[in-house]
Formats: C-alpha cells, structure tokens, sequence
C-alpha cells in the first residue's frame, strides 16, 4: 500500500477537525467540568519558604472549620515510594532525593505542599487552608546553579552531600584537540532561562474510589504512567486504577508527568472514601507544575579560515531545581543527540552536569531540550560567520549533511533530510538583501531592522524502545504505542489509541489515515483517546510522537483490518485476496469494480458469519497493533525572521517570520501549519517575553499571568509557512513530527536576528529575554554609556 | 460565611435564580451553580480570557465579577451562541480556519470577538489583535484566530442573526462591569 493508502485520498487534505463542534460550542469536559455525587474539594498548603524545616504544624482550626473533611500532612503519607524519577542512565550516577505528594520535616522550594485540607466547598477549603499554621526553621536557599556547584553552597538535600546530580557525556572523545587544531574558535555562554509550559487550562483532578477501585480524572498528557505510579504509589492493584484524561486544555509537556497531586488525590479519596477534587489556580500551577530549560552553556565552535566547521563542544550546566521528576534528568540529554544540527562536524561533544537549586523542578516543555540545542548552535553559528566575514547562509551551505541515513558522532542516525531544500524554499519567500536594503533606510529614523535564520533538525517520534530504553538512553520505559481499530456491526470505525491528545486534532488525522484505507469517509472514523478502560495499553503524547508512533500504529492495525477485509470479500467473490483492493468506497475485484463490497457489508458478513466466511477464520473485524520503531525520525527546516528594534525603548517588533519545515509526508496540512503558528509563538515568548524569575531567596517573582508575559495576539504577527516532503524512511506513512519544530527552530532566529540589527549600534551578541530593558541596556553598553 | 443572597440573571434568554454567597464570582455561578461549564478559568488575575462573557451586550471577564454585581442583568455565554446545524458565524469562522487547538480558550475568544464585531463591523487585523489582546492562547499562535475573525466579519456582511439589544438601564450596568471589572 502506498503512503497515501489506496482509496479516495482524505491523507493530505486540510479536513477541518473532528474534534472542533463540542469545543466551539462549549461543549467540551474538561476535568473541571465533571463532577462526581458526594464529591469533596481539596486545597493545598504550600511553603512560602525557598528552604526550611517544617518545626510543627497545627491544623486543629482548620479541622474546626464547617465542613472540613480532614486536614492530611507528610506525617500522614503510609506510601513507601515517592514520586518517580524515570531515568536511569547505564553507568551514570544520578543522585535522586526522595519526592514525596507532602513534605515531610523539609520544604525545598516555594509551593512545596505541606498540607491538603478536604472538605465540601470549594471556596470553604481555602478558608480552612488559611488556618492552617505552619511553624518554619529558615536554612539557607540557593537559586543559581553555577553558584550552587561551587564549594560552600547551601544544599538543597544535606544528606547527598553535594548539589550535582550527575555528569553525562556524549560524542567525539578528541574534541579538544579538534578545537585546538581548529583556525578558528568562537566561544559564547548561550543562557537558555526558565520558561512555564502555562497551558490555559491549568491542571486538575478528580479521584473516586469505591469498592476497591480507582477512577482518576486528570489533565494529563499520560494516563497509563498516571496510572502504574498511581496504582504503585498508593498500593492498588492496576487493573483496578482507571485513569482518564478527558478534554485536556493544552500540556506543553508540563502535563508529561506524575504529579503528587495525582497521587495524593487518589490516596485522600481512598482514605476518605469519597471522591475529591483538586483545581490547581494560575498561581499554582506557576509554582509547581514544572518547568523547562534553564541550562547555561558554554559553547566553542571551531573551523577552519574557509568555513568548514570541524568542532564543537557544549558544556551544559542544566538547572534541574529542588527534585528529579518524571523525566528530569534526561532532559538536557535529548537535545545531545542533535547538538550538531544539520552539520556535518567531524568532531562533536556535549558534556552536562545536572544540578540541585531551591526552585520547581524543571523537566519536558515543548521541545525539551532541543530548543536549548538549537539555540546553542544556531546562534553561535552566526556568530562565528561574522567571525570569519561569511555569509551566515553560505556557512551553513558548506556545513551541510548532504547524504542520508547519516550517523552523526552523537550515537544517532539521521533517517531523512534536504537542508539546502527548504533553505532554497525560505528565500523564495524572503530576499536577505532586501532586507538589509530596508535596515538602511530604516536606521536614520531610530529604528534597527535586523535579519536572522535558523536551520534546524530535531530528533522525535519518541520510540524507539531498542534506543530510548532502558539499555542506551536509559528512560525506564517502553517507548512503542498502540492502536485498536474496530469495525461496528454496521460499517463504522472506531479507532482506540494509546496516545491522548491536548489540542492536537488526533481524532481528525487519524480518521483521515483509516479511511483511505478502509473506504470509509472520515466522518464514520471515531478515535477514542486517553482512557485506560478503555483501548490497548498505550504510552501519550510527547515528544512529537503522534503521528509517526502513534499514527503508524493506526496504519498497521488498519492494514491488518483490511487485509481481513480482503480475505472475507475475496472468500464471498469467489476471487483471489490479492486482488481485492479498496477503491471508491468498495473493497472490490481489480479490474471489475462493479464486482466488490462495502465495509459494512463485510462488517455484515464477520459479525453474522453465515456461510461467508473462511472455513478457518474467526468472526469478528478488528486488529490491535503494538508499534515501536526501527529508529527516531528528524525533521528539519529554515526560518528566518526580521524584526525592527526602536533603540529608544528597546522593543523588538518581529515584522516578518517565514518558517518553511519539512516534517516528511503531510497528514493534513491545516493541522500542520497550526503546529508551527503555536510553536513559533512559543518560542516568541521566550525569545521576548516569558521569564520564570526567582530573586535571590528563592521567592517566584513571576507566579501570575500579570507578571508572567504570555505572548498576546497584539504581540505577534502573521505568518508566513512553506513546506517541502521528505519522507521519513522510518515508518511506511512516511511521517515526521511537528508538534515541537516551531519552537525547537524560533528562538535561535529570532535572536539572530536581534543581534544582526543591532550590530550597527555596537552589539555583537546577546542572550535571551530580549526584553525592552536588555536591549536598550546592550544598546547603551555598547556605546560606552552607563547601562 | 455572609448570608447567601438571592441572584437572577437571564441567561442565554433563560431567567434563573440562585441564592449565593456575597463573595462568589460569577464564573463560578454560571459554571458550578447553572452547569454552564462552556466558560472557563485559566488565571486567577484577569489576564486570560478564558471566561469571557456578554452581560448586557458587553463582553466581562466573569472571573472579575461578583454573582451580585450581575443581578438583573442579561448574561450570553458560549452556550447561548450558538448550536448544532446553526452555528454563530464565529463557531463556523473557527472551525473552518482552525482557529482552535486545545479549545479551552476558544469559548473566551467567541464571546471577545464577538463584542468587537458587534461594536466595529469591519476591523483590521491590528484591531482584531488589539481587541484579544486580553485572551491569551497557548496553541495556535493567534494566526488562525485572526484569520477566522476577519472571516467571520465578512460573512456577517452578509447578514446574519443579531442579539436583540439590551434595555437602556442593563446596557449601562453592563459598560459601568465592563469598565470597573474588565481586567487587562
């Protein structure tokens, strides 16, 4: 079967979504909007110390409140495990304090729980969580992570001696000597600051266990690892711990975790009896939903006089905050694997030290990790091409991977890519030199237009288990997914996968890659998503999985269906499997198209088998696949961004931003392009706006959206995409992902383009935020004046 | 706890009643009171937009606005914009533009952009932008949004079916909410 199926060609159109008329019409259930009879609210206490000692807590006026269920402290947890840390990488020491749902004696960072109070009101609990009173022993708190290695640092966890976490290394062991032999070196720190995910829908959840069993509604991007911790953590046997992930309002990847939350929830329902609801507020969910990046780098890249780039090496210290959560550690890892971009560097390193400071955990946010990457080498790329006096595109011309599969020095192989492709395709779209034209006639009105680009490839489909797991990698975890596909009675499809989307039209893609291949239209294709009760085992989505785990998972179990299909129709015709193929609807006979069935008259015959089914056959028509992939996949891309600066003030306008990616075969190109709109404005924020700040005490100066700068409508313009299809050779849809390429890409150009109209004021680099201040502070250094 | 006090709004044309605590908002009493769950909560300091109303014709943020302060007033939420086989011009216009991913903001942005076409018939992109500047979105970028906004101007051009407007008192209470309580 071809990548596009054989049948009427729904692979490729832009279907609007299926998913659409319950949301527009407010319709949709996300966990606030369900409720269970007898259900209680919960609210939390939380530190508002970076770093103490719990000395005594007193609950007794909270208790004595009206309808105040329980007040639960650490003192009370009977758990025996906390919460989990999913990466163990072979050989590498990783120091892992313990995380428990409740602090017990010690609090780490500001928004650390220390009590949950439980009652019948939603606002009655907060009152109540006010009268709890919490006695603190301050203790020194530490916030910066190059700070926090040196000797004589405040710990974060006494009892581990240190606050590093670990060191892990990947790539070239000669890349010193590289360097030193290379003509020329450029060296920048490439600052990577702390972002929230802040998904508009903050988490919550909602726990009923009754006679044994646990259902669990929650915000999450994973239910069945919501669901094993869960059923592990609080002791209740998984087949009894139901975990669903309704409409889930955005994650980002900060809903790519198990949450002590979650946990406590289930464990407060079990103790209670009743089912408990817990609604996390802007202002939590800027406290303790993890957060991302936060890695400082230093990064030398070297090359020779004409402009071949021969090595590079990245030291990260990643800024891992107060605990290791799901994922963590591992984070800084994922961008290694990419750290030499679309290039072809003979010699390449990346060393990372993860370290212990008084603030949230981070862990995945969109990107996780390859932002970070990116952003190191697209930027210090353009820095060395002024370094050499080249042209920043003509450098990455002749540092191109031209050939495919390509095994990079950092342990994976690049499955499919045509960089100069898409940078041909970005300046149809965009003339550099005209540009540069506008900038000049521009300037001597105050206003710095400036030019920047990013080419970019990222590694995702995460998958595969052989690499990502426990042996190489090290996460402790399969990485394959799911898919059940099965035909109803009548003729209608209902696909069960172990994804479970949050905004990113699973239920319409899906639809379109079923029906070609059964001759159905897309309307008749249901995709039920994020309920462990229902559907195979399945592992959620991240990492740009979706599609090219996710959705080949579907092809593969769709294919089995068909080619049950084929067999029932070939039995009933009188003909040969081999020739029945799906066309206009019909599975019918090659060459006589008026000879053939529908799937609903197949349907027919596999559920009422008369006589029509093969002597050896069972009745029935659906398949279920488990999928897990040879190898990740890499798409890639050229973006390129213009931005004007008023040196008075310092603000960066992005007046154009043509982003031209290749994501292997398009499903369906709106869903496309509303990926790479999303993504891009991701990365807008942190480029300019979005900062996670914490002040020398550990206290979170950004924990509203009033302080916490999400881009708005009136911050962004429109903007221009392109794509050119280079199929993945990984999987047969031909796929990539593009749930994070946006973001992965954007900063780096964006930054670029900062720097490269600035550099007639003086500025030869700068980090990000390029807030009005830091701008206007670079503008006013460079000029020798007082910042 | 103050007194319950005795609330009635006329919701999507439906008049109801409820006795209420002084200090609940009204999102929460269009939300967990009437099982209006359309309208959402996505901050706790007026910034985002999720829960964007019309009360007496003007688009509020419910979040920022007491139960009691709405009393007699009429109150349009999602629910009342539109349904099944008669879509709002804006629901079809955000569907046919992919205007929304995770849709937690999207009820917001219809009831946002809705106020701004009934008050500027025909905006530009930069009024559009300037007129959700008080929505945030995390998924799409806005481009699609915009996209459908000025979509949807268009076809309403064309005519369309317009919301009786309000009595004189209840459109003054309405801009006196929308003033003090509008937020960002």
């Amino acid at each position: 079967m071809s990548a596009g199926g054989n049948g009427h060609g729904h692979v490729g159109q832009r279907m609007r979504r299926k998913e659409d008329p319950r949301l527009i019409m407010g319709r949709a259930s996300y966990v606030e909007d369900i409720n269970v009879t007898g259900q209680l609210w919960c609210a939390f206490v939380r530190s508002p110390e970076a770093h103490a000692k719990i000395a005594s807590i007193d609950t007794s006026a909270a208790k004595a409140r009206d309808g105040i269920h329980a007040v639960f402290t650490g003192e009370d947890l009977d758990m025996e495990q906390g919460l989990p840390h999913a990466w163990v990488p072979p050989g590498v020491e990783v120091a892992t304090p313990d995380h428990w749902p409740l602090a017990k004696g010690e609090v780490n960072h500001v928004g650390d729980p220390v009590a949950v109070v439980v009652g019948n009101d939603r606002y009655g609990v907060v009152d109540a969580a006010e009268d709890v009173i919490v006695e603190y022993d301050p203790l020194p708190a530490v916030t910066d992570p190059m700070a926090a290695l040196q000797d004589g640092s405040p710990l974060v966890h006494e009892h581990l001696g240190s606050n590093k976490v670990h060191e892990w290394g990947l790539g070239s062991e000669d890349v010193e000597q590289a360097l030193q032999s290379a003509d020329v070196v450029v060296e920048r720190t490439v600052v990577n600051h702390r972002t929230a995910g802040a998904p508009i829908e903050p988490r919550g959840v909602l726990a009923d266990y009754k006679a044994g069993s646990l259902t669990l509604w929650s915000s999450t991007q994973v239910p069945n690892f919501v669901r094993l911790f869960t059923a592990l953590i609080v002791g209740i046997s998984e087949e009894r711990v139901r975990v669903i992930a309704p409409e889930v309002g955005g994650g980002f990847g900060s809903k790519l975790q198990v949450y002590g939350e979650e946990i406590l929830l289930a464990w407060v329902s079990r103790r209670l009896d009743r089912p408990v609801k817990w609604i996390e507020t802007r202002s939590e969910n800027m406290l303790v939903s993890h957060h991302g990046r936060d890695q400082i780098a230093r990064v030398r890249m070297g090359a020779t006089r004409d402009g071949k780039i021969t090595a590079l090496h990245t030291q990260i210290t990643a800024d891992f905050g107060a605990y290791l959560m799901l994922l963590t550690g591992v984070i800084p890892s994922l961008g290694a694997f990419v750290m030499s971009g679309c290039y072809e560097i003979p010699s390449v390193r990346v060393d990372i030290t993860g370290v212990f400071t008084n603030k949230c955990p981070t862990d995945a946010i969109r990107g996780a990790g390859r932002p970070e990457a990116t952003h190191m080498i697209e930027v210090t790329l353009e820095q060395l091409a002024h370094e050499l006096g080249m042209d920043r595109l003509e450098l990455r011309r002749r540092n191109f991977i031209s050939e495919f599969p390509y095994q990079t020095p950092l342990a994976v192989a690049y499955d499919s890519g045509n960089y100069p492709g898409t940078l041909d395709l970005l300046l149809e779209h965009i003339d550099p030199d005209r540009v540069r034209a506008e900038a000049d006639e521009l300037r001597s009105q105050g206003i710095y237009r400036g030019i920047g680009f990013s080419t970019y490839t990222e590694i995702c489909g995460l998958a595969p288990s052989r690499v990502a797991g426990p042996q190489v990698v090290g996460v402790q975890a399969g990485l394959w997914e799911s898919a059940l596909v099965r035909v109803s009675v009548t003729g209608g499809v209902t696909v069960y996968t172990g994804t479970s989307p949050h905004g990113q039209g699973h239920e319409t893609g899906f639809a379109q890659i079923v029906a070609d291949r059964l001759g159905v239209d897309p309307e008749h294709v249901e995709v039920i998503h994020g309920d462990t009760g229902t559907g195979p085992q399945g592992l959620g989505t991240y990492g740009s999985r979706t599609l090219s785990v996710g959705g080949e998972a579907v092809a593969r179990a769709t294919a089995k269906v068909a080619d049950k299909a084929r067999r029932i129709v070939a039995h009933a015709l009188e003909a040969a499997p081999e020739d029945i193929e799906v066309r206009d609807g019909k599975f019918s006979v090659k060459g006589s198209p008026d000879k053939g069935m529908t799937l609903a008259e197949v349907a027919g015959e596999a559920y009422v088998p008369a006589d029509a089914l093969p002597a050896d056959m069972e009745p029935g028509l659906e398949e279920t696949t488990f999928y897990d992939p040879e190898n990740f996949v890499f798409p890639f891309g050229a973006h390129a961004c213009v931005v004007d600066i008023d040196a008075e003030t310092g603000r960066v306008d992005i007046v154009r931003y043509v982003a031209v990616d290749d994501c292997g075969r398009a499903i369906n190109p709106n869903l496309i392009d509303g990926q790479v709109h999303g993504g891009v404005v991701h990365a807008i924020g942190q480029a300019l706006y979005e900062r996670v700040h914490y002040d020398d005490n550990g206290q979170l100066v950004t924990g509203t959206f009033a302080d916490y700068a999400l881009p708005s409508a009136a911050d962004v313009p429109s903007f221009e995409t392109d794509r050119t299809e280079t199929p993945s050779p990984v999987n047969s849809l031909g796929v990539k992902g593009i749930g994070e390429a946006g973001t992965i890409a954007a900063s780096a150009a964006i930054t670029n383009a900062v720097i490269d109209a600035l550099r007639p004021a003086g500025v030869s680099y700068m980090n990000m935020p390029l807030s009005p201040m830091r701008v206007w502070e670079a503008v006013q250094e460079a000029k020798g004046g007082v910042a | 706890m103050a007194s319950p006090v005795r609330v009635t709004l006329e919701v999507n044309g439906v008049r109801q009643s409820a006795d209420v605590e002084p200090r609940l908002l009204l999102v929460h009493m269009l939300r967990d009171k009437l099982g209006l769950t359309g309208t959402h909560v996505g901050c706790d300091t007026s910034n985002c937009g999720a829960c964007t109303v019309h009360i007496n014709g003007e688009a509020v943020k419910s979040c920022t606005v007491l139960a009691v302060q709405a009393d007699g007033a009429q109150v349009r939420t999602i629910e009342g914009m539109g349904s099944e086989g008669s879509l709002h011009p804006l629901q079809e216009a955000f569907w046919e533009h992919h205007g929304l991913q995770c849709g937690y903001c999207t009820p917001g942005m219809i009831m946002a952009a809705a106020h701004l076409l009934d008050t500027n018939p025909e905006p530009s992109e930069e009024d559009v932008r300037e007129a959700l500047a008080g929505n945030l979105c995390r998924c799409t970028g806005y481009h699609n949004i915009v996209k459908a906004v000025l979509s949807a101007a268009r076809t309403r051009e064309t005519g369309s079916a317009e919301e009786p407007p309000p009595p004189e008192e209840g459109q003054r209470t309405g801009q006196e909410l929308a003033r003090e309580g509008l937020g960002a």
